[in-house]
């Protein structure tokens, strides 16, 4: 029960929160209630629970719930935690917080509503993080498209003359929306494969693990749930919603955004398309790899050459997610379980120089860098917590970054050396962009003398509690991998073992 | 063997014909608005009743008609859209200064049209049914007809109608002569050049009415000029009414199997999804763009008819459940908006901005509407394109899935405008002041939009009743 209430918590603090309205400020105080019960509840099923039981081989759920939802099609209400589903779910309710407290200040209009959506998206995420049957897993996965499209959409920026936000709320949804219903489409694929094998109609994850499929079947509905995560992840030729999307929407939105959202797509890979199809996968890793290699240039290049900070950051977690993408295709634990450390890190990193560049805009309404400069020392100890953000970006030694980066080349080289040679050339562009942010922002001739607010109370425990966990998760990541190193060498089994098999049939033959 | 009563499987029919007669002798006598709309309702809530009282377990038949699940479905579904129209109808003519009793009458007569033609298993009926539903269509259409779109509207129906009508009748003489039978039954027996070629004028009669593309030209004007109960009807009752008769006739005559012939209706189904989607993206009439969005809707369900099986008529079902549903609640919030008639009906998109900070509600139930027609998770739209995706991946016919997909992408975009044009931040503008309506009549709407979230959210009462009806 205690997993549904997870998802229902949400939802109620959200539908509080819309009707909350007429007594003014209440629905920030009820979403930050509902975001702190949320990461109190993971927090304590993470200290109750012992992850090292698991047996090998077998998927082993923390805490199931099993109802049944619609028996025509053998859809069930099934929801399941592990290991990878609760790092992640705390990591929502801590950026849930985040959300909330930043956009105090920054929204004013239609409080309720917007804490309604925000709540919404968050109640979505921890959906598709415990859902593992897969109709219920789409629902959720397709339902949290709407809040944020309203969030980006009706709270987000519009440039003068530019985009509007409308404009990259739509191009959003659809991107998401059109992978998805190809994920759809290939679910029911594999469903009805499943039943022309077996003769039961089923939707749950457990019983879809064991179809046998033919080659090409089992590419293709591989590149159908391929296609919808890399959407989300984004991997870069599907990449073109997000620089326009985190670049128009709210601080909030953005903190979601990069921070969760996206975690929602590696997630994807990481709970169903590899298990589902590992010799597809395995198949297709060179390629996957390839395409990760890529991005993290392609990502660092363009944030480079950017001059709005908001379009800077989303440039450059396109680049950290081919670290992810190399890390979940190459194979082995060590590189899985540093794509799981990076996907925390990134969260963290990013969503604290999403709200750096939200309090710049607060301060000085432009997020144009050339409009900047100089603000060191006119801004009390913003500048200071930015440099400790752009330096766990670029992965430095102590922080969270360095930690799950070090162990994804590391853990890749094995197997694609080359693969790995290439992505550390990508650390080095991560210097550059993260220097000239730093250098443009707040170095440089000063517009004015004059100094503006520091931070209050507020904004500062914000930044403080973040870096404090880029820094412990940095300095100690061990309870991450202890929580996950069940799962993450689950995984690398199912990789191994159509490996071993094939190798038998070359000796057979 | 006495053959089960069909007597009592026309009740329902007898009962809204007779609540015509009614309210024609009351026009005669006296007119009273309220106590006709009053007559018309309880006509219909009564044949409601008794139809969900007849559910047996074996079918009734008669020459001329066939009373099986698929007929008791539709028979269900068309009373209660009727009851819907004349619930908000009401609200509607209230300030229409012409005769306001008529109204009730046309659509009395168009429900009880619909019941004949969602039972007929004979062309004679399909024909007589077919008319007995067009002809009030046509009045209703026009009812407004001080209006110049109002008239256009109608007469452009009529027209076209007449049309597809004449096409229709040719088909079926064609089919005649081939096979010298006019029952379902009978006409299954011979195939041959003349059959086909009839069967391809039925289709385009019958295409006509459903607005499938080529044949789709009538629809956005009609509904942009009609008043809004008419045009509300023409999209629930006409529509699905005659879906469920090309239904049958694909299911029983093999002539609509026909290898080219479905190969045919599948092009068109794509060509519809993709056209009408398209079509409606640049609309900022509400109307017009939920005409678009309804030949969108129809080329979806038309892959119910390319695969034609038994979980296909299924498919159908859910579909028009979904489709209905969410199209009276968004047709309503209109309603109540445009209501009383005034020169001009809220139906351009400017109407409709920021109506979420002048009646949330409303605002509310028409999102939910939207979501709805776009098929996202948990509103009942996505169960339905869930069956139609379904049903297509298990056919294996990967066009239509991706035709399917397309078409939905595209779509997204109308829906999504007019979401977002109602949550827009505007300066209060005096002259479109919320005016609250009657509380009965918002909650109409609010009941159908809630209808439209349990569907989607617990849709599996409706799948099993559906799953479980005979046909």
């Amino acid at each position: 029960m205690i997993l549904a209430g997870l998802i229902l918590i949400p939802f109620l603090g959200g539908l509080l929160c819309w009707q909350g309205d007429r007594w003014g400020e209440a629905p920030r105080w009820i979403a930050l209630a509902t975001m702190v019960a949320v990461l109190v509840t993971a927090l304590a099923l993470w200290a109750g629970a012992d992850f090292r039981l698991a047996d090998p081989g077998a998927a082993a759920w923390l805490r199931e719930l099993r109802l049944p939802w619609i028996p025509r099609f053998g859809i069930e209400l099934h929801l399941a935690l592990d290991g990878l589903s609760l790092v992640l779910i705390a990591l929502t309710g801590f950026l849930g917080i985040l959300a909330v407290l930043c956009s105090w200040k920054e929204v004013q209009e239609g409080i309720g509503f917007f804490h309604l959506n925000l709540l919404f998206v968050l109640g979505g995420v921890v959906g598709v993080f415990l859902a593992v049957d897969l109709f219920l897993f789409f629902v959720f996965w397709e339902m949290m498209l709407v809040p944020m499209y309203f969030l980006i959409a009706l709270w987000g920026h519009s440039e003068p003359g530019g985009k509007t936000s409308t404009y990259a709320a739509v191009k959003f949804f659809i991107y998401t929306q059109a992978s998805g219903l190809l994920m759809l489409a290939a679910i029911l694929a594999l469903v009805f494969a499943h039943q022309a094998e077996t003769g039961e109609l089923t939707f749950s994850y457990e019983a879809l693990l064991a179809t046998t499929l033919s080659n090409e079947l089992a590419l293709l509905l591989m590149l159908g749930f391929f296609i919808a995560f890399a959407v989300k992840l984004p991997v870069v030729p599907l990449h073109g919603w997000l620089p326009d999307a985190h670049a128009q929407a709210p601080t909030a939105g953005s903190v979601d955004l990069a921070g969760i959202l996206l975690k929602t797509g590696a997630y994807g890979l990481l709970r169903f398309a590899l298990p589902l199809f590992p010799e597809a996968s395995a198949q297709f890793a060179p390629v996957a790899m390839g395409l990760g290699v890529f991005g993290i240039f392609y990502g660092a290049l363009l944030a480079c050459g950017q001059k709005d900070i908001k379009r800077l950051i989303a440039y450059t977690s396109i680049s950290h997610m081919g670290f992810v993408l190399i890390g979940i295709y190459s194979g082995s634990t060590l590189a899985l379980q540093g794509a799981l450390v990076l996907m925390v890190a990134h969260g963290l990193s990013a969503a604290g120089l999403f709200v750096l560049s939200g309090q710049l805009y607060e301060r000085l309404h432009t997020r144009d860098m050339t409009r900047m400069g100089g603000l060191w020392g006119r801004l009390g100890s913003l500048p200071g917590f930015s440099l400790g953000f752009a330096v766990a970006a670029v992965g430095m030694p102590g922080t969270a970054n360095f930690v799950g980066e070090f162990m994804v080349l590391f853990g890749t080289f094995p197997a694609a050396p080359w693969i790995v040679v290439l992505a550390s050339g990508g650390l080095i562009l991560s210097a550059v962009y993260a220097l000239t942010l730093m250098q443009k922002v707040y170095f440089g001739p000063a517009q004015k003398s004059s100094p503006l607010p520091g931070l209050d109370v507020r904004e500062y425990s914000m930044m403080l509690g973040t870096f404090a966990l880029v820094l412990l998760f940095g300095l100690y990541p061990q309870p991450l991998l202890d929580t996950t190193g069940a799962v993450m060498s689950n995984v690398q089994r199912l990789f191994e073992v159509p490996a071993v098999s094939s190798t038998f049939n070359l000796g057979g033959k | 063997m006495p053959a089960p009563l069909p007597l009592l499987s026309l009740g329902p029919f007898a009962l809204v014909c007779a609540a015509a007669v009614t309210v024609l002798l009351g026009i005669a006598w006296q007119r009273m608005h309220t106590v006709s709309a009053l007559v018309t309702i309880v006509g219909l809530l009564g044949a409601l009743v008794l139809q969900l009282a007849l559910q047996t377990p074996d079918s009734a038949e008669t020459p001329l008609l066939v009373f099986d699940g698929l007929s008791h479905f539709a028979a269900l579904m068309v009373l209660g859209s009727s009851l819907v129209v004349a619930l908000l109808s009401h609200t509607y003519l209230r300030g229409y200064t012409g005769p306001r009793e008529e109204f009730y009458l046309l659509l009395l007569c168009a429900a009880a049209g619909a019941l004949i033609l969602v039972a007929s298993q004979h062309l004679a009926s399909l024909f007589f049914g077919l008319e007995l539903l067009s002809m009030p269509l046509y009045g209703m259409l026009a009812y407004r007809f001080q209006s110049s779109h109002s008239l256009e509207a109608g007469l452009k129906y009529l027209i076209l109608s007449a049309a597809g009508s004449a096409f229709l009748l040719f088909g079926m003489a064609l089919l005649y002569a081939q096979t010298g039978a006019l029952d379902f039954t009978g006409l299954a027996s011979e195939m041959g050049p003349w059959a086909l070629a009839g069967t391809g004028l039925m289709l385009v009669g019958l295409g006509f009415k459903l607005s499938i593309v080529p044949f789709h030209l009538w629809t956005p004007d009609v509904y942009q000029g009609g008043p809004v109960p008419a045009t509300m009807l023409l999209a629930s009752i006409s529509k699905l009414a005659v879906f469920v008769v090309l239904l049958r006739l694909v299911l029983e005559v093999p002539t609509f199997r026909d290898e080219a012939l479905s190969a045919l209706l599948a092009g068109l189904a794509i060509l519809t999804m993709i056209v009408g989607n398209l079509l409606a993206l640049r609309q900022s009439d509400l109307k017009r763009l939920l005409g678009y969005s309804s030949i969108a809707h129809f080329g979806y369900l038309l892959v119910a008819l390319v695969i034609g099986s038994r979980f296909a008529v299924e498919t159908a079902g859910v579909y028009l459940i979904t489709y209905l549903v969410a199209t009276l609640t968004a047709f309503g919030v209109v309603t109540l908006l445009s209501s009383p008639c005034r020169t001009e009906e809220a139906s351009n998109l400017e109407h409709y901005r920021g109506l979420f900070w002048r009646r949330p509600w409303l605002a509310a139930a028409l999102t939910v509407a939207m979501l709805s027609l776009a098929g996202i998770p948990f509103t009942a739209g996505f169960i339905g394109k869930f069956y139609i995706l379904a049903l297509a991946v298990d056919a294996q016919r990967w066009w239509l899935v991706a035709a399917v997909i397309a078409g939905s992408a595209i779509g997204l975009y109308y829906y999504l405008r007019v979401m977002v044009a109602l949550f827009l931040r505007e300066a209060a503008d005096a002259s479109r002041a919320g005016r609250g309506g009657h509380w009965l009549n918002d909650t109409i709407v609010l009941v159908l939009a809630l209808l439209v979230i349990v569907l989607g959210v617990w849709p599996a009462p409706a799948v099993d009743w559906l799953a479980g009806l005979n046909y």
